[in-house]
């Protein structure tokens, strides 16, 4: 048995991010998959992480959880988990603390559940794994209870069953049964909702919540779906181009956005509330090639109000600075000030999503 | 489950029916009759009308499809009076050479092709998976570049090319093994082994590379899946993700060529056998095709047809095994 360093208890953040970097050496170049990204989720808590494809959402997901090939993806910067530190930790070690302390909920269930066993069967190995003593029994009991736990009907019989004798909602209910039989203290979701239709959508979030109190877990939520990280979130980071170009709570990034990318997304949602008439607005372009992103501000292409600060916004990559409000952060050029007229500006011209 | 192999089953009797019968019109396919072949060089018309009504091939052709038909499931007599022969079902006729029954012939050659193929298949079968799935792991090291070379010059040889290398090394320039030769296993197990290591190293060699490279590729692919993702972030060890998770899901393609391939190889491997010096259906094939010794002819390609037949049928049923989703339909 490999020693773990005991968790301290109670202080700061469970799952505190500094700096981390990911880079990929391929054959067309250098991804900078993640660059300089830095957050801190508390127990209890969710983060929401926004942005586009491409953006480093799901590759910062998985830096956390140490599932990137070493041999391919260097990572630099700091994740500390429950106090200890996991760039560098050996994989033997990191493997025991996946699954246990921190777990993951990958977006499409049907892909992410094995097709040649059964639904239980995958469940109860994810206990037995980080169980080592319990038996066939206690797993089956145990994952039978997760799987009523999550809401699934007849937990008992279900658990016999392969995955794609599940519906949709099913597979994915399983799934987080699966990722909370340890009772990790971080959990990962990676657009959980996203392969789902919208009914079952909101059922998920719901259950997810009751989970969250339930368990006290730390949470991050990765989507692209600015609704749903409304309705779950306590605090979001908006990525770009593997940087963070806001970061505050759901209060201050969704009713007072600074960054103008935060300000496309919101645009690009439908309101229930705006002009039922008015247009979308999506976002011009192209999210940026991670091989070769724009020089400055990775969102100067694309963005309204480049050209307002001279040649900065093509030569200097503005840095993730505090704003007025405290604990909101934004990544940009233009003057505090400025932002906040623009914004109030947008909102007169398209009914942004609230 | 089982209306799945019920319905395998009904769909095999047909295509052995239609096999059976394109065999028997073998028989009148070629330019020479067997009568004549039977009878030798100074036969008289007579003699050969004699020879046709002991053979029964004097009778109508539906007719003498239904008695060959008879003669398999429940048994028929040849001839009548003094040339009256009871041939016992499953009958398959007499051997046009020496009037032995096909299904002596058959009997003392199956056993001999069994042997070869079956202990073949197992030494290529681990050899190829493990080597498949080593190099697929080891993507892009040395070690991997070294399998794809060792099967890419499998794959390119010839079992005659092959076969004779490992005769000169191992038999005649060292003596390290005896020339093949074949014991029933229940005589005499451990010199049933020895005389057939050379032609289970060759056909477990050069067959090892084709499955070697299928399963790297599949290794590959189901390596990228998000399932061996969950496995991995469910904190398994690698061995576990590998085994368990990975090479239960790669191997489903492999099953199937497996099974093909030794459903087509029971029926003869005609080039091993005559390198090794063996008596195995291949030859016995070859043979009887040489002599126009139709009866023979017959049964051998009915033989190989029923092993694919039920190759198949094991592979779908295996199939549906490994792969819940395939019993839903």
């Amino acid at each position: 048995m490999v020693e773990l360093p005991v968790p301290r208890s109670g202080e700061g953040p469970y799952l505190q991010v500094t700096d981390l970097r990911v880079r990929f050496d391929t054959e067309d170049g250098v991804v900078r998959a993640v660059d300089g990204v830095s957050f801190a989720v508390e127990r209890g808590r969710t983060l929401g992480i926004v942005g586009e494809s491409g953006s480093g959402k799901s590759v910062t997901s998985l830096a956390i959880l140490g599932l990137h090939n070493p041999k391919r993806a260097a990572i630099s910067g700091e994740i500390s988990v429950g106090g200890r530190q996991l760039v560098g930790m050996p994989e033997e070690e990191v493997r025991r603390l996946r699954g246990r302390d921190m777990a993951m909920i990958f977006q499409d269930p049907l892909s992410a559940l094995h097709p040649y066993y059964t639904v239980g069967k995958q469940i109860a190995e994810a206990y037995r794994v980080h169980h080592p003593r319990a038996g066939k029994r206690e797993a089956r009991t145990r994952a039978v209870d997760m799987l009523g736990r999550v809401g699934i009907p007849q937990p008992g019989k279900r658990f016999d069953q392969y995955p794609h004798e599940f519906s949709g909602g099913m597979r994915q209910r399983a799934m987080i049964a699966m990722a909370l039989v340890n009772d990790p203290d971080l959990l990962i979701a990676d657009e959980p909702t996203t392969a789902l239709d919208v009914t079952v959508q909101a059922q998920i979030l719901d259950l997810l919540s009751d989970l969250q109190e339930e368990f006290r877990s730390a949470i991050i939520l990765i989507t692209h779906d600015l609704g749903v990280v409304s309705q779950v979130a306590d605090d979001v980071l908006v990525m770009y181009g593997g940087r963070a170009v806001e970061r505050g709570s759901v209060e201050q990034v969704l009713r007072r956005p600074q960054h103008p990318y935060t300000w496309g997304l919101l645009s690009s949602v439908p309101s229930l509330h705006g002009d039922a008439d008015a247009d979308l607005v999506p976002i011009k372009g192209n999210p940026p090639s991670l091989i070769n992103l724009p020089s400055g501000c990775a969102f100067h292409p694309r963005c309204r109000y480049a050209g307002r600060n001279g040649d900065r916004s093509r030569t200097e990559v503005p840095d993730l600075v505090p704003a007025t409000e405290r604990g909101h952060l934004v990544a940009c050029h233009l003057p505090e000030a400025a932002r906040q007229r623009l914004y109030r500006d947008e909102i007169a011209r398209v009914g942004v999503a609230r | 489950m089982l209306r799945f192999v019920v319905r395998r089953l009904l769909v095999a009797a047909v295509t052995l029916a239609v096999i059976s019968l394109v065999t028997f019109g073998l028989f009148f396919a070629v330019p020479s009759s067997p009568a004549k072949v039977m009878c030798g060089k100074n036969c008289t018309a007579a003699d050969i009308a004699q020879v046709e009504r002991r053979l029964g091939i004097d009778q109508p052709l539906p007719r003498q499809y239904t008695e060959f038909v008879k003669g398999v499931f429940v048994g028929r007599t040849y001839g009548e009076g003094d040339f009256r022969q009871d041939c016992p079902a499953p009958c398959l006729g007499y051997s046009f050479r020496n009037n032995q029954p096909v299904t002596k012939i058959i009997a003392q050659r199956a056993p001999v092709t069994f042997s070869i193929v079956l202990g073949g298949a197992v030494l290529w079968l681990t050899l190829g998976i493990s080597l498949g799935m080593v190099s697929a792991l080891r993507r892009g090291t040395a070690l991997d570049r070294a399998a794809i070379g060792v099967t890419l010059a499998g794959a390119s040889m010839q079992v005659y090319f092959f076969g004779l290398i490992l005769l000169y090394l191992l038999v005649y320039s060292t003596g390290l093994l005896p020339f093949p030769s074949y014991t029933p296993l229940t005589e005499n197990p451990a010199r049933w082994a020895v005389g057939l290591l050379l032609p289970w190293m060759t056909l477990g060699f050069l067959n090892s590379a084709l499955y070697a490279r299928l399963a790297r590729a599949q290794m590959l692919e189901t390596l990228s899946e998000d399932f061996v993702r969950t496995a991995r972030a469910k904190g398994l060890s690698a061995r576990q993700v590998h085994t368990r998770h990975a090479l239960r899901a790669a191997v489903t393609p492999i099953v199937t060529i497996a099974g093909l391939d030794i459903g087509t190889s029971l029926g003869g491997t005609f080039i091993t056998e005559t390198i090794f010096g063996l008596q195995g259906l291949g030859k016995a094939t070859v043979e009887a095709v040489q002599f126009l010794n139709l009866p023979v002819v017959m049964a051998t390609v009915l033989l190989a047809a029923v092993f694919i037949v039920v190759a198949n049928i094991v592979v779908d049923v295996l199939y549906a095994v490994i792969d819940p989703r395939v019993r839903l339909s």
